[in-house]
């Protein structure tokens, strides 16, 4: 065996290539599928109707997120007009083909990329593929896991692999410490904005670094979320003790971690990425996008720089607008990038004692998941979120995307703790600012673009 | 899957003057129009924000400034596109509305990983030239050659680089599951030999 340092990456593509074909692709074998009411059905009908069977489904899972609805008292009736089909079509495809879902009135409904650490259905080293593009997230308990197609995920339920070409490599490493009230978010945001939203293309990004070591699992999570947004075809953190601590207990994971084999995920020393880039944590600071591309992300404090036209003329903020003071009219802390129970505490956090400015006209807190929910009611955050003039929802994608359900006035403009400002992404005309969950808070707070540092330091006097 | 071999067409430009960077699938197809779990009636929304006006009676007309609304590009196959085209969401939807508005290929400085995969599983074509070249050849009549990898307008030719598998499966129109499924045997030795390794994947 050989014994050159290697990257965790190649460990653990390489324990998964099952055969190489002569044109040079690895047929890699996938460990999970996770399917989605939005794609899932789409998949399941196709490969039904081609009478090919799902080889293995007790290592597929499904779960309703993205368009149910978030309201209380909810069933299969979406706001979405014809939604309804994607529920009931998926909740029979998946019980048709006897892999495990999640659906809307379950205990563990949630979205599927806080629903699947939180079950320990992803593990550290695995290969785990979703039709959907930020599977990446789950990359942050040391897995190789990335969003695909509908006709992927059916060749991978099909055939138990992948057809492949192997991608480059890349480390991100980020030194130093983060300041107070700098979050992951705000990792994610400063990586695209200085390398844009194309940078990671190619390749798989491994995040590294005494900043990447500090943050907790849920932090990981969204770092590695917006790894799609970089173009990476994976972001992941290599595991460590508060991996394997977060995993112990969860109901899909193994009893114990203690085989050599977790102990060797990690890069060894001096094995060589294609690409390198190094940030210093010290120097970010909170950041919003101010523009229709997640690249388009600025220092809360800055000036909107100068960038595509279309993306001013959209967003209504000419180049040399202060980002900070921008009124905004809808606050919403949600999504697989900022719904944890952490992301809610720290939001909780900044709201305590305070109130919604009067000209938010919307602000809404919608949990990861059902457990993310019932873990922040068992600590009284949903009663400080609805004291500060939130509303409190059930757990599912909501206004991270529209899809025709709720949305607002073309023109609105929302601090969103989402993953993509794309035009129309919240709704047609809506224009979306995305932070991390305290730049919503504190800018639900002042009814604008606000740095959350600005209300902590007040709270702290 | 309908193979891809040659094909000769004006490449249609998003947008004209200013080839759009980051075009996403959100813009492609936005999330309202897929309307049911199938795979067709498609093409209707395809870029409808851009391709549509809204009238007030909640209606829509073709937008006539939109590109593929010109006369010169009815009937459009290829797309001419800026950097990181078909980021974002991972709906296949994207390219099942592009193959069923008659895309047979898109031509940009660089594809979003998710979306170029799902270009080949459905034939249509993602050829990457370097952003000059794009800009040369939008709006003017292009022809692909995938089996040498050749872009030919006018007096210029560009070569293109693509991996061989998936220019195999391109030119084939191979059926990626059906080939995989030829390879059942090495893919069930090696499930066999991990269940053993790694027991804990296995539930
Ligand atoms: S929360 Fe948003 S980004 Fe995450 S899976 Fe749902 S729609 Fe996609």
């Amino acid at each position: 065996m050989s014994t050159a340092p290697r990257t965790l990456f190649a460990k653990i593509w390489d324990a998964h290539v099952t055969a190489t074909t002569a044109a040079g692709a690895d047929l890699v074998a996938i460990d999970r599928v996770f399917l989605h009411e939005r794609t899932g059905a789409s998949a399941l009908k196709s490969m039904a109707a081609s009478g090919r069977p799902v080889i293995d489904p007790a290592r597929v899972f499904a779960v309703m997120d993205h368009i149910v609805d978030t309201r209380p008292g909810r069933g299969d009736q979406t706001l979405m007009q014809g939604g309804q089909g994607f529920i009931t079509e998926t909740r029979a495809a998946a019980l048709a083909a006897g892999i495990t879902l999640f659906d809307v009135t379950d205990a563990d409904q949630g979205i599927t990329h806080v629903v699947s650490p939180e079950l320990g259905i992803v593990l550290p080293g695995c290969t785990l593929v979703a039709p959907d593009s930020h599977t990446c997230t789950q990359g942050a308990l040391g897995a190789l896991a990335w969003g695909i197609g509908s006709s992927e995920a059916e060749h991978a339920m099909a055939t138990g692999v992948l057809r492949l070409m192997r991608p480059k490599t890349m480390r991100v490493t980020f030194t130093g410490t983060l300041p107070k009230g700098v979050t992951a978010k705000d990792m994610a945001l400063t990586l695209l904005a200085r390398h844009g939203a194309g940078g990671g293309a190619g390749h798989a990004v491994e995040f590294a670094g005494p900043a990447v070591e500090a943050l907790d699992i849920e932090a990981r999570m969204t770092l590695c979320n917006m790894a799609t947004e970089f173009a990476a075809m994976a972001g992941f953190v290599a595991p460590d003790a508060k991996t394997y601590a977060y995993l112990a207990g969860r109901r899909y994971a193994p009893a114990a971690f203690d085989a050599p084999y977790w102990a060797d995920l990690k890069t060894d020393d001096g094995a060589v990425f294609d690409a390198e880039i190094v940030i210093d944590a010290s120097e970010i600071r909170p950041m919003v996008t101010w523009g229709t591309s997640p690249e388009h992300a600025v220092p809360v404090g800055a000036a909107v720089p100068q960038g595509p036209q279309r993306a001013h003329d959209y967003i209504g903020l000419e180049p040399g607008a202060t980002m900070a003071g921008t009124p905004i009219d809808v606050a919403f802390i949600g999504s697989c990038t900022n719904a944890r129970l952490s992301d809610l505490r720290r939001a909780a956090d900044i709201l305590r004692g305070r109130h919604i400015a009067p000209s938010i006209k919307t602000a809404l807190v919608v949990p990861g998941s059902m457990a993310v929910k019932r873990a922040a009611e068992g600590e009284g955050l949903d009663k400080v979120f609805e004291a500060a003039g939130f509303e409190w929802r059930m757990s599912g994608c909501s206004l991270c995307f529209f899809a025709g359900g709720e949305s607002f006035p073309a023109g609105s403009r929302t601090i969103s703790s989402t993953n993509r400002n794309f035009e129309g992404r919240q709704g047609p005309g809506i224009r979306t600012h995305i932070a991390s969950p305290e730049v919503v808070a504190a800018s639900a707070v002042m009814g604008a673009i606000t740095d959350p540092r600005d209300l902590m330091a007040e709270a702290a006097q | 899957m309908t193979p891809f071999t040659t094909l000769t067409a004006v490449a249609a430009p998003l947008n004209p003057g200013a080839l759009a960077d980051n075009v996403d699938t959100d813009a492609i197809i936005p999330s309202r129009e897929m309307k049911s779990t199938g795979r067709t009636g498609l093409a209707e929304g395809l870029f409808a924000p851009w391709r549509y006006v809204p009238t007030d009676d909640g209606t829509r007309l073709p937008n006539p400034d939109f590109v593929l609304n010109l006369p010169e590009y009815a009937g459009a196959r290829i797309i001419a596109g800026g950097h990181n085209f078909g980021c974002g969401s991972s709906r296949e939807h994207a390219v099942w509305a592009l193959a069923e508005y008659g895309i047979r290929a898109v031509i940009a400085p660089a594809f979003a990983p998710i979306f170029a995969a799902n270009c080949i599983r459905n034939g249509l074509l993602p050829v990457v030239l370097p952003r000059g070249a794009v800009e040369a050849l939008a709006g003017r009549e292009v022809t692909i050659d995938l089996a040498t990898q050749t872009v030919t307008c006018g007096d210029a030719t560009y070569g293109f680089a693509i991996d061989a598998e998936p220019k195999e499966m391109l030119l084939e129109g191979l059926d990626a599951i059906d080939l995989t499924l030829k390879s059942q045997d090495s893919i069930g030795a090696w499930t066999a030999a991990d269940r053993a390794a790694r027991p804990w994947i296995y539930l």
